[in-house]
């Protein structure tokens, strides 16, 4: 019988979630064993005309991930979804946008001239700007098209199943395609796989209080505690509006979650859930006093949106 | 005119194409190499509190996060003006020498070295892990996987995570080191340095006792006389950590020396409209074109041109295999592209020998991890070397420490113009009138970009093949030939 | 056609909403612009409300709730102060204007008060102009949820 067919494919990536996949160490040779890897650019044979000549559905399974930042990526988006079929979203960048997804905070423009024009060290007079199509005395090369804004994967085409993380934790991505080797029915389409169902404040290892807070601190300020809730002393961490899978490791290290495991179950907004959140543990009823302790927090939207900007309710900034 | 395009490129971090055009009489015109994607870190960064930078420039890259969490934290260090304890710095360093080792290994591995290890017209089926594993042993095979899991483990035990490091803060790191955990990288690192060992001596039996890899190594087509650039301590000996940036040119001659503040009185950018990637280039001499030589402003950032450009390394087995390189290859500087496969392992030994210097440093289990910063921030550079390049981070921030501004020149882009130039010389030499355009051709053209490692060691499993396909069209798009590898 | 205002309101049962009944009741005229949503206390206001009303196609959001020290539970209308706080700058970077969302205390006694909230608001909106969505469609428009994926 014919093995099922396999695809990884990286969109506006950064390569952290295909090295994430490599550390399954030993259980990669169970998923090569297991599948036929059809497509994975940055590692085996690939060619966008083979995935083109496929039938429909012909991919069994397709973990993609990056966003969707140019026209190929979106190109490629949509024809993955037409050959699989199941197409898993697959780290922070395919499920909500990631880091990169702060560029909805800006425009195509501001982008192409801070690299080309304003950087400090760039000389171009001529204010040359890349272009989708440039005749050269030989003739014409061409770029994928930078697109307006940053777009989630589900945001182009329906998306089966989500794996969150930036990038997913190994053990996570390992028990998963255990999971799908061992032939276990698959849960409802829709649903978030290798992470829990609970906030990472479940898995961190410190000891939560009641919280009053009436001043916050930005993690170089100072020295926690090791064995306290990093919010009850200040510090703003995103565990409460993210979801649990990771192992609590940024805690462990000492320093605040930033949300990489994404909307925790039940939420439509993770930067909604932190503020409200936020606004529940500050200890005044004084509107001055309020404005003052909120103006201690050094970048509300870049902190409780890090990682879910493209996928948040607001999507980008109103230019 | 033809237009063959290799599209895409692969084990590449990241997308990129190859543009070559031949004239009518089937010589090669011109070559392109086409970075087709951007994200735009350098504006998306404003407003974000410079403290939070080691954590988000790492996601310009999943297989290098290290060297951008490094250079990072060490911009925000001369931003906030503060100097973190020696055990931090330390800390700081030695996983950053545990990092350059693991991912050279990976390349020297997977990527680089089956070229040689099998031959660079061996089966394309055979040219990658598996062919290597075939070739040298099973046990060869588990050793990288293993040299990885040591590398991903002292990762996390360090920086906090495997991929995308968080420990690294304004003034110190957020966690340290205790004698037990000591104690157990220490037997991890001295694992690494065995098998750096057992590597240079693979490379030694395998590439430099075969004559003819030692021709292509000296031969003429991945010949590249330009400048070269590395990182170097007060003495001029290779750092990867911190120094000035010391630049050879054509003929070893020492033409800059420059401290991470004054960074851009040296380099500049140019820009050209067919790819997202910008060109670096010797702000003194100009930016000459796509052309070799010292009158030309391009120069390559390499582990090879780190071997050019300093004079000699602090650890002693890695100082004498350095010593021998250069008098097999008769002298320094060495132009040669694919030499650079062989400074590679040399420098995967130092890296090796160094995490084992600060693994056993006694302070390295200090308790004094963080220096809290009281200097209104201001701006800063941190230039680190990456395994691919020197990678320069600057930040200007406001008095409350948001970021105004953010430059970056990262490893890959320095050597953008020389890549460039290296495919172009490969494919000059290589497809000519008569010459069939085959796989093998093709393979040796990618080896001309391959040397460099352009950021992506990612392929511990590295199954298969390259694939290439390429469409000779005429002038008006039809397809006239089509050569594909399976 | 003149932009008109659609501005989508939170009231709390026991003040607000009270106040915009008398209103009503007293023949006070107001705007036809603002859609109330009635909730138990405006403490119940999460920002998610907020944020969806202002993406899904509203130029403006009021929330009315009782005066502080007099909500019906004690504390609710201190939680809504709060997040107003936190939220601002938020929206703020979003680009979306500061006036577009309001927090008003209108007791049940204060039908004209509400009145003139009413008014004030919707003409503020209305000079404000409608809310810029960067011409996108809703990002989910289009796309189908998935069928039902059988086990392979």
């Amino acid at each position: 019988m014919a093995k099922p067919k396999l695809a990884l494919y990286w969109a506006a990536s950064c390569g952290g979630c295909e090295v994430a996949v490599l550390d399954i160490e030993e259980k990669i040779l169970d998923v090569a064993a297991h599948f036929e890897i059809v497509l994975w650019p940055c590692a085996m044979d690939f060619k966008y005309a083979d995935v083109e000549r496929m039938n429909d559905g012909d991919i069994d399974l397709c973990l993609f991930n990056g966003s969707i930042r140019t026209a190929e990526n979106e190109r490629l988006a949509k024809l993955l979804r037409k050959k699989s079929k199941v197409l898993v979203a697959f780290g922070s960048c395919a499920q909500e946008g990631c880091i990169p997804g702060l560029a909805n905070l800006t425009t195509k423009e501001a982008i192409f001239r801070a690299n080309y024009i304003d950087s400090p060290s760039t000389v171009n007079e001529k204010k040359i700007l890349p272009q989708p199509e440039t005749r050269v005395a030989e003739g014409t090369i061409e770029i994928p098209e930078f697109l307006d804004e940053v777009r989630a994967l589900d945001q182009v085409v329906p998306v089966d199943y989500y794996i969150p993380g930036c990038p997913p934790q190994s053990v996570q991505i390992a028990a998963v395609m255990n999971v799908i080797i061992e032939g276990k029915p698959l849960p409802p389409p829709g649903t978030v796989l290798g992470a829990g169902d609970k906030t990472c404040c479940d898995e961190c290892p410190r000891v939560r209080k009641e919280k009053k807070i009436t001043r916050f601190y930005r993690p170089h300020e100072i020295i926690p505690n090791p064995d306290e809730c990093l919010l009850d002393q200040g510090i703003i961490c995103m565990g409460p509006a993210t979801r649990n899978g990771c192992g609590g490791l940024c805690m462990k290290a000492n320093l605040p979650c930033r949300g990489c495991y994404g909307l925790p179950p039940n939420t439509v907004d993770q930067g909604a859930k932190m503020l409200s959140a936020l606004s529940s543990v500050i200890d005044s009823q004084d509107p001055a006093e309020i404005e003052q302790i909120v103006g201690q927090i050094a970048d509300p939207i870049g902190t409780f949106y890090r990682f879910s900007l493209p996928h948040s309710l607001l999507r980008r900034v109103r230019v | 005119m033809k237009h063959i395009a290799i599209d895409p490129v692969t084990r590449l971090e990241g997308h990129g194409k190859i543009d070559i055009f031949l004239s009518d009489d089937g010589e090669v015109e011109n070559c392109y190499f086409v970075i087709p994607e951007l994200r735009g870190f350098e504006q998306f960064c404003v407003g974000r509190p410079v403290e939070e930078m080691p954590r988000i420039t790492t996601r310009l890259c999943g297989v290098c996060p290290e060297a951008h969490h490094i250079a990072s934290v060490k911009a925000c260090d001369a931003v906030y003006h503060v100097e973190p304890p020696p055990t931090a710095r330390k800390l700081r360093e030695l996983l950053y020498h545990v990092f350059f080792a693991g991912d050279h290994t990976l390349h020297f591995y997977a990527l680089g070295g089956p070229d040689f290890i099998l031959g660079p017209d061996a089966p394309a089926a055979q040219r990658n892990i598996l062919g290597v594993i075939g070739k040298v042993g099973v046990e060869v095979g588990k050793k990288v996987i293993r040299m990885r899991a040591h590398h991903s483990a002292i990762m996390e035990l360090l920086g906090g995570k495997k991929v995308h490091q968080v420990t690294s803060i304004p003034g110190g790191v957020s966690k340290g080191l205790t004698e037990d955990e000591r104690k157990s990288v220490e037997g991890r690192i001295l694992e690494m340095v065995e098998f750096a060992k057992f590597t240079i001596k693979v490379f030694d039996d395998i590439v430099l006792k075969n004559k003819a890899y030692l021709d292509l190594i000296t031969g003429n087509d991945y010949k590249q006389k330009i400048h070269s650039m590395g990182l170097v301590d007060q003495n001029k000996r290779l750092n990867f950590y911190d120094g000035k940036v010391r630049v050879v040119d054509t003929e070893g001659k020492e033409i800059a020396l420059y401290t991470p503040d004054s960074y851009l009185e040296y380099v500049a950018e140019h820009v050209e409209p067919w790819t997202y990637l910008k060109f670096p280039y010797l702000k003194k001499i100009g930016w000459k074109g796509f052309s070799e030589g010292s009158d030309s402003g391009v120069y390559r950032a390499t582990p090879l041109s780190r071997l050019n450009a300093c004079e000699g390394l602090s650890t002693p087995l890695a100082q004498k295999e350095y010593e021998r390189m250069f008098s097999t290859l008769g002298g320094k500087p060495v132009h040669a592209t694919l030499a650079t496969h062989w400074a590679r392992v040399i420098e995967l030994l130092y890296a090796a020998e160094r995490a084992l210097e600060l693994v056993r440093d006694p302070e390295i289990t200090g308790k004094e991890i963080r220096t809290i910063p009281t200097a209104v921030p201001t701006e800063g550079v941190g230039i680190v070397e990456a395994p691919r390049g020197t990678l320069t981070h600057h930040y200007a921030t406001d008095e409350r420490g948001l970021v105004r501004k953010v430059n970056l020149i990262v490893g890959t882009t320095n050597n953008h113009a020389a890549i460039s130039m290296s495919i172009k010389k490969a494919a000059q030499g290589l497809i000519r009138k008569g010459v069939e355009v085959n796989e093998g051709v093709l393979n040796r053209i990618e080896m001309a970009f391959r040397a460099f490692d352009p950021c992506f060691g990612c392929a511990t499993h590295t199954l298969g093949r390259i694939p290439l396909e390429i469409f000779v069209r005429d002038s008006s798009g039809t397809v006239l030939q089509q050569i594909m590898r399976e | 056609m003149a932009f008109e205002p659609r501005i989508v309101a939170f009231f709390c049962n026991w003040c607000s909403y009270s106040g915009a009944d008398l209103a009503g009741v007293s023949r006070i005229k107001s705007p036809p612009n603002i859609r109330i949503v009635r909730v138990m206390c405006s403490g119940r206001v999460d920002p998610t409300f907020i944020m969806k009303a202002l993406s899904l196609g509203a130029d403006g959001v009021l929330i009315g709730g009782c005066h502080p020290g007099d909500c019906h539970y004690a504390e609710g209308n201190y939680k809504i102060l709060r997040r107003m706080a936190m939220l601002k700058p938020v929206l703020k970077a979003f680009g979306i204007e500061e006036q577009r969302v309001r927090l008003e205390w209108i007791s049940a006694s204060e039908g004209e008060k509400f009145a003139r909230v009413a008014k004030e608001f919707t003409e503020q909106i209305r000079s404000l102009g409608p809310l810029r969505r960067n011409g996108l469609p809703h990002p989910n428009a289009g796309v189908e949820k998935p069928a039902a994926v059988s086990a392979s």
